[in-house]
């Protein structure tokens, strides 16, 4: 049953030390600020799941909170390279990671069988590939009707999934639109979902009936972050902040410019800063 | 004529090869730009894809990202990523994979994941992300890169994405039935791959460009076709097209600066 609190609250009471996590959002709805609270609260050994990790997920390697990496394109989208992932994967600081890397394909497919409930996932993937020779979790199956052989690759079940999504109804229903990406699959295959939202309304009485809706009873707690994607974006809210990405590239680029930022704003900021973050970038309704 | 750059003539000559009954997973980056400006002039009824889920999109500008809003606000419909693996790559609806490369071989095999030894890497890139199932999984693969010594060379050090492995016919015999890479559009020329050897072969150099051009930013020794033909000149029309892309594009990104 979802239950609404404040950010620091949810992620507290839902995040542990050790845990496998997902921090999901695929370009659009990334949850910055939870994973920025995550960073507050310093948990260590996480081993954090994402198909696409970008900014968050290089934040987080920075700060020396991740054990492992499992993921399919680590990337800043459309600007470069991840350089504090680089700085853990190549050089080990602060910390070396160990990396599990799949096409995302795979780990799309990975996500799915999780919510499904199923132990692994098949697909037609990876023919020719280097990943199988290099990640023992890619393994194949025959089909028993045709011969055909498959990929397969483990299920992904994460102990927490967080995600950020447009709004939730009074009673914890979630409403997610625009780019979906794998969130749905992500929350269904955790253990326990943590959303954020932009607003909170009334109801959902007019909305399409096909609309992206996680039912309440598959959220554990929703918190009010407006803002909470920067400088990823929430369609029908506020723009990327394709600039920020831009930025980042430099930020990272050096570790004491990069704890310095860290510091500036992560460390001392708070949940509501993110929602003066957007103010520019909001479009009209 | 018109003056235009080597890159403007790699992104006009790649649209041309796109036709409006393609259906085109799009890479960002050049293949993006490509598959924009031949939306923008002679193909006006392409199907765009992006992995982000947006199908039939016709952004105003070019995405910094592949799941820029933009995308999803042109698309006749955007659907799940797993749905968009699932369903309409690895269901075969895919006509062109368009993708750009860090590194290719002459058999059109690409490497973005790792410069050095996967394990201890020299240089981390990002990895295949859609990759490896577009290239397997798309009826046919166009790629198109800026050539240079770093980037074309004589051995990939990591298969990100297979295109004809030691060519001849290795994509068949490892069960994959679709045509892998069937061109390749530089800042120089236009490649297409032997119909025996499948060595991206030389067809078409640019206006101006000679073959010691071509084989000075190549790493592995270049076979040119016996009949060598000149890529037409950009139109005005293409021309115009693609400068305003790109303008309207600087613009939106400054824009959301601050």
């Amino acid at each position: 049953m979802a239950r609404f609190m404040p950010l620091e609250q949810a992620v507290r009471e839902n995040l542990k030390d050790g845990d496998t996590a997902a921090f999901e959002g695929f370009t659009h709805l990334i949850p910055t600020a939870a994973a920025h609270e995550a960073i507050r609260q310093g948990f260590k050994d996480l081993t954090l799941i994402r198909m696409t990790p970008d900014i968050v997920y290089d934040q987080m390697v920075g700060m020396g909170m991740a054990k492992k990496l499992l993921f399919s394109y680590a990337g800043n989208p459309g600007v470069g390279l991840l350089r504090r992932v680089r700085d853990a994967v190549e050089n080990g600081w602060p910390r070396s990671v160990e990396v599990e890397e799949h096409s995302h394909a795979a780990m799309a497919n990975a996500y799915e069988a999780g919510a499904a409930g199923l132990p692994f996932a098949a697909l037609r993937g990876y023919r020719g590939a280097g990943l199988p020779e290099v990640n023992p979790n890619i393994k194949s199956v025959t089909c028993p009707f045709t011969g055909e052989k498959l990929a397969a690759v483990p299920s992904v079940r994460p102990d927490v999934t967080f995600i950020h999504a447009q709004k939730a109804d009074k009673k914890g229903n979630v409403l997610i639109e625009g780019i979906i990406g794998i969130q749905k699959e992500a929350a269904l295959a955790a253990k326990r979902a943590v959303v954020t939202v932009e607003e909170v309304v009334e109801d959902f009485a007019d909305a399409h009936p096909n609309l992206c809706i996680l039912p309440h009873w598959t959220i554990t707690a929703i918190a009010e972050v407006p803002g909470g994607a920067h400088p990823s974006y929430t369609h029908g809210y506020y723009d990327r902040d394709n600039a920020s990405y831009l930025e980042w590239d430099d930020v990272s680029a050096d570790r004491d410019r990069f704890r310095a930022w860290m510091e500036d704003n992560v460390l001392k900021a708070k949940a509501e800063d993110f929602a003066v973050r957007v103010e520019k970038l909001r479009v009209a309704k | 004529m018109n003056d235009f750059t080597p890159n403007e003539m790699m992104t006009i000559a790649a649209s041309r090869a796109l036709t409006s009954q393609d259906v085109c997973f799009v890479g960002i980056g050049a293949p993006s730009a490509a598959c924009n400006v031949a939306r923008l002039t002679h193909a006006p009824d392409i199907t765009l894809i992006y992995e982000s889920g947006t199908i039939g999109t016709a952004p105003d500008v070019l995405p910094l990202s592949i799941g820029d809003g933009e995308l999803c606000d042109t698309a006749l419909t955007t659907v799940s990523v797993p749905e968009m693996f699932r369903y309409w790559l690895q269901g075969g609806r895919i006509t062109i994979g368009f993708l750009g490369a860090a590194q290719i071989d002459r058999f059109g095999n690409i490497n973005t994941t790792v410069i050095g030894d996967y394990h201890t890497p020299k240089v981390r890139l990002p990895g295949g992300g859609g990759a490896p199932e577009i290239a397997s999984s798309s009826q046919e693969v166009y790629i198109t890169m800026a050539q240079s010594k770093r980037g074309m060379v004589e051995k990939i050090d990591f298969f990100t994405s297979f295109g004809h492995g030691d060519g001849g016919d290795q994509r068949k015999k490892l069960g994959i039935e679709t045509k892998g890479p069937t061109l390749l559009i530089t800042d120089l020329a236009i490649w297409k791959p032997d119909p025996e050897t499948k060595e991206f072969t030389v067809v078409s150099m640019h206006p101006g460009v000679t073959r010691e051009m071509v084989q000075e930013t190549c790493g592995w020794k270049v076979k040119f076709a016996d009949t060598l033909e000149e890529t037409p000149a950009p139109s005005e029309l293409e021309l115009k097209t693609l400068r305003d892309l790109k303008a309207r594009t600087e613009a939106a990104h400054k824009g959301q600066a601050g």
